[in-house]
């Protein structure tokens, strides 16, 4: 499995963050917002079926988060720290490669 | 030396402006402000103000402006009044929760319906919980020297929060009266440049501004600010005390006259402190035991010094001029929070008096006075009481 992009981002910020607040809750690590792991919010848990896949990039492009990259075969990664549930990518795949789920505990 | 001129409120404002050197000044005319902002484009325009001057289409822009200029980390000005102020509300909680110490002047007046350009203190009494620390002057001179205060004390590292000026529409904004204009070098070791550690514009060390605040962290962030706001009570008295070395002129929390002995204490601010001191000379004359106390700062509320002030009297009145619908006058719901505990109190009474402009008159204060004494021999008397009032066509 391929590593995020973001893995050096979230391991500099990680080490940097403090919850500590500031005058004005100014934030002063770039891209420290990595730290919120909003895959929490999902309803909807997208799934991949690589069978269907053909590697068209729609939804690693269409991704508002972004919480798809793509591994050494550019098929589609999710990465569900991040992933809201918002159903994009199962809208526009071409295929119906990507299903959404119900996630429940 | 200090050069002493006559002007209006209005032009003593501008002339605090200037002497306070703001980097940006955003306005939208409004009665009774308008001349502020006027005032300061003249300076602008004649070289001898070195400040960014934003034409905007609203106040909404105006404090928005003010805003992104002080985020961006410089000294930042404006003026309003009434549903100017009123239409700067939401950005007055971003001014303070961003903790941006903008200064702004404001010609106390009334808010609509119905419309009204004249005086009274409900524009800047109905932004009291929005963070921003609230003076009152009582002339022109006040004005002028509060608002180099406001900054001096806005820009604190224990503080860091917008600070508003007001003094009251027309009675100050319109009318002359000598002011003396302190020496520019005076006021640049007074004030100093703003040099801010938190909030500044520096592509070298990339920050965010205004970011969203999860359940998780937004309490903390707003208790930043009720800290700042306790701050400021020492840092205030801290610029009094400095300003009066700097420029020899004496400011409080609250100003008592002629409170020793007193009975009956009236408690005001603004102009109305002036003509309270007059009334007060009259009664005393006439055997009355009666005291006057004006109140310097609003925001944050003097609370120790409204128990010390409530020690002296048997009857503590409020003279103010601004209501809130279903409790009282605003002063005196404050007052009544800051003796709510007291053991020994004495008997508190709000007189709503003199709004949109209405003059406070020596009968009227008679009025006030009548009740206050029937309170004393413990006689049963309303709690709020609007003064004034023409009963005889309502």
């Amino acid at each position: 499995m391929a590593e995020s992009p973001f893995k050096a981002d979230i391991e500099r910020v990680q080490k940097e963050y403090s919850e500590k607040m500031t005058p004005g809750a100014i934030v002063y690590i770039p891209g420290s917002s990595v730290v919120n792991k909003t895959g929490g919010w999902r309803v909807f848990m997208p799934q991949f079926n690589k069978d269907k896949c053909i590697r068209c990039f729609m939804c690693y492009t269409l991704c508002p988060e972004p919480a798809i990259y793509l591994d050494e075969e550019n098929y589609p990664v999710f990465d569900y720290d991040y992933c809201k549930g918002c159903g994009i990518c199962a809208n526009e795949c071409p295929t119906k490669a990507i299903e959404m789920v119900r996630e429940s505990k | 030396m200090p050069m002493r001129k006559v002007m209006k409120g209005n032009e003593a404002a501008a002339w605090a402006a200037k002497l306070a050197k703001p980097k940006v000044v955003a306005a939208f005319p409004i009665t009774p402000s308008t001349l502020v902002p006027e005032k300061i484009s003249e300076f602008v325009a004649n070289g001898e103000m070195d400040a960014e001057f934003i034409k905007v289409e609203s106040e909404h822009s105006a404090i928005s402006a003010c805003v992104g200029a002080s985020a961006a980390g410089v000294r930042a000005f404006t003026a309003t009044a009434s549903q100017g102020l009123a239409l700067m509300h939401e950005i007055l909680f971003i001014a303070a929760g961003m903790r941006l110490p903008i200064v702004m002047a404001i010609g106390n007046r009334s808010l609509s319906a119905p419309i009204n350009i004249w005086n009274d203190w409900q524009d800047t009494i109905s932004e009291r919980d929005t963070g921003w620390i609230q003076f009152y002057a009582e002339n022109n001179q006040e004005a002028l020297d509060l608002i180099l205060i406001a900054f001096k004390v806005a820009e604190d590292e224990r503080v860091l929060l917008p600070a508003m000026v007001g003094f009251d529409a027309f009675i100050l904004t319109h009318t002359v009266e000598p002011v003396e204009i302190p020496d520019q070098e005076v006021v640049d070791e007074f004030l100093g440049e703003y040099v801010p550690k938190h909030a500044y514009l520096d592509p070298a060390r990339p920050i965010t501004q205004g970011a969203l605040g999860f359940p998780a962290h937004y309490m903390e962030a707003r208790y930043k600010v009720w800290e700042a706001m306790e701050n400021a009570r020492e840092v205030i008295k801290e610029v009094f005390d400095e300003f009066e070395k700097k420029f020899g002129r004496r400011y409080h929390m609250i100003e008592e006259y002629k409170t020793e002995d007193a009975e009956i204490i009236l408690l005001t601010m603004g102009s109305l402190a002036g003509t309270l001191k007059d009334f007060v000379d009259k009664k005393r004359e006439e055997g009355v035991k009666i005291g006057a106390a004006k109140m310097t700062v609003y925001r944050p509320f003097p609370i120790e010094e409204i128990k010390a002030l409530a020690k002296k009297a048997k009857v503590l009145a409020i003279l103010e001029k601004d209501v809130s619908f279903g409790v009282g006058g605003a002063v005196f719901a404050d007052a009544s929070r800051a003796l709510v505990n007291e053991k020994e109190k004495p008997i508190l009474l709000d007189f709503i008096l003199g709004l949109g402009g209405r003059d406070v008159t020596f009968e009227q204060l008679e009025e006030g006075v009548e009740i206050s004494k029937k309170a004393l021999e413990g006689e049963k008397v309303e709690e709020v009481n609007w003064i004034g009032l023409r009963k005889e066509i309502l």
